[in-house]
């Protein structure tokens, strides 16, 4: 896909896309109304994540994320907060948490750390 | 060398499939374009086309199969009619967006309802903003004629749009006529070989067609298709003045007929420019100087060519084969079109409105002899009583010129 400012002149025909595996430029993160929070630390009332990469297998946006087969956390840029990852964990480890909780002052839009 | 033959208009199309011999054909039959799926088959059958004939079980799937077909690389017809053609709707889009140049016939029929299986304009005029180049046809010659031109206009690279090819429905697509039909590899070498843009089956060079073209791309997509879509008059020019030096028959946006010194004028598409010749001619003889322009290419529309056509007259009467509900005065589509033509281009002449033969209705010579009368008056007075007249139906007679037919008697026997 052509990047945001390519002039009408300048698109290929009949709007297709002429480059493979572009999607990944598109981001979906800002789709999102809840975001998947892992839970990394055991407490008395949760179990932490084993890593056992079944939300990276189910992930339809491949939005898990994993380097040299260790799940290393969620995409944010991709993932449009489905909650397919909270239904497949093993241990629950995961919770949905509702966006506006990341949100510091909603007119400013800065995140707090999650 | 070219032969003639007995064909009617159906089969006039079929033989031009025959020689452009697409990779594709996908289609359904519907009455009256039926004869040409069927006789396109036959030739499938005989092997004489190398064409893969998909028959589908719906006209949305037809256009669907066709989009495949031609966005896999393939060279794509199919052909339709009324209803047909509206099951095809949202496809048509989706053809002209995708930039497919689809070449498909539509034999001219009344949409329904209630239900009716002839000739007016309705089908094609409702897909007017579809993003189809409409080509009209007079006569089976020129629905053979625009068949083939069709190929060249939609696959030359400054359009690449899909086009309809329009003839009236039974009265040309079943009436028989005798067709001139060129040499197979003359007209082989006149259509060339097709080079599609970017072919799913080229698997070296994978593309994606139709992806999600939201708020960031889909207005400049849009306007590419609008450059198309601008290109196409002056290619449909070209196209029509080669395939004149070819075969000798120069095609143009409209045909002008006996306008040089013509004080009044009428606008009429497709086979019913035949009957108002020929009702001009006795007028002619008779001292009045009417004049007659034949729409042949509407999408693009020729606004600028039309009224500088018309620019010597005092008067214009467009004759419609369409109805256009709740548009201005519930006028016609031509008619709409070429009033706004008018202010833009400053042609500055009473154009009146007759919508006639909705539904097959007969169109008469004494009829037409009647518009050219009211258009005589109009001419003189600079008024008229209407801007659009229902022309032929019952009713509204009250509304008919009531002036004495000059048309030999045999004739007003029939009007």
């Amino acid at each position: 896909m052509s990047d945001i400012g390519t002039r009408w002149q300048d698109l290929p025909l009949g709007g297709v896309i002429l480059e493979a595996g572009n999607s990944a430029r598109y981001l979906t993160g800002g789709w999102r109304a809840f975001r998947p929070v892992i839970n990394w630390v055991k407490t008395p009332t949760a179990k932490a994540c084993t890593k056992c990469l079944t939300c990276w297998l189910y992930c339809p946006e491949s939005a898990m994320l994993a380097v040299e087969g260790e799940f290393t956390g969620v995409d944010l840029d991709h993932c449009k907060g489905c909650g397919i990852c909270v239904e497949v964990c093993p241990v629950k480890c995961i919770t949905m948490i509702e966006e506006s909780q990341f949100v510091e002052d909603p007119l400013q839009g800065a995140e707090v750390a999650a | 060398m070219s032969k003639f033959m007995a064909l009617d208009g159906n089969s006039a199309v079929a033989e031009a499939m025959r020689q452009i011999n697409p990779d594709v054909v996908a289609a359904y039959p519907i009455t009256p374009s039926t004869a040409i799926p069927q006789a396109f088959a036959q030739y499938m059958a005989d092997g004489v086309v190398d064409t893969e004939f998909v028959p589908v079980e719906s006209e949305h799937s037809a256009m669907s199969a066709c989009i495949g077909a031609a966005a896999a690389g393939g060279r794509v017809m199919t052909a339709t009619s009324a209803n047909g053609l509206a099951l095809m709707w949202e496809m048509l889009y989706i053809a002209a967006s995708y930039r497919l140049p689809i070449v498909m016939a539509d034999v001219n029929r009344a949409l329904s309802g209630p239900i009716n299986i002839h000739c007016d304009h309705s089908d094609s005029m409702g897909a007017r903003d579809a993003g189809w180049i409409h080509l009209f046809s007079e006569n089976a010659q020129e629905a053979y004629e625009n068949t083939l031109q069709a190929v060249r206009i939609g696959e030359h690279e400054d359009v690449r749009l899909p086009v309809m090819v329009m003839q009236d429905g039974f009265i040309t697509s079943h009436t028989m006529e005798r067709v001139e039909i060129y040499d197979d590899a003359d007209v082989r070498t006149f259509i060339g070989e097709y080079k599609p843009y970017y072919p799913l089956l080229d698997v070296d060079h994978p593309v994606t067609y139709g992806p999600l073209d939201l708020t960031d791309y889909y207005f400049e997509h849009k306007r590419a298709q609008i450059e198309g879509m601008r290109h196409a008059t002056q290619v449909i020019l070209e196209v029509g003045a080669e395939f004149g030096r070819r075969f000798g028959r120069t095609y143009s946006l409209f045909d002008a007929y006996r306008m040089d010194d013509a004080d009044v004028a009428i606008v009429v598409s497709s086979s019913t420019a035949g009957t108002a010749r020929y009702a001009m001619d006795v007028l002619r003889a008779e001292g009045v100087r009417a004049g007659l322009v034949k729409p042949r290419v509407f999408r693009p529309f020729p606004a600028q060519e039309l009224c500088d056509a018309l620019r010597s007259v005092k008067a214009v009467a467009v004759m419609d084969r369409a109805v256009s509900f709740g548009a201005m005065d519930n006028g016609g589509p031509l008619w709409l079109e070429l009033l706004a033509a008018a202010q833009l281009h400053k042609l500055n002449i009473p154009i009146v409105d007759y919508v006639f033969g909705l539904g097959g209705r007969e169109i008469k010579p004494s009829q037409i002899e009647s518009v050219y009368r009211d258009l005589t008056v109009i001419a003189e007075t600079g008024e008229f009583m209407q801007p659009v007249t229902y022309l032929g139906v019952r009713g509204e007679e009250d509304y008919q010129s009531a002036a004495p037919s000059l048309l030999p008697a045999r004739e007003k026997g029939r009007g």
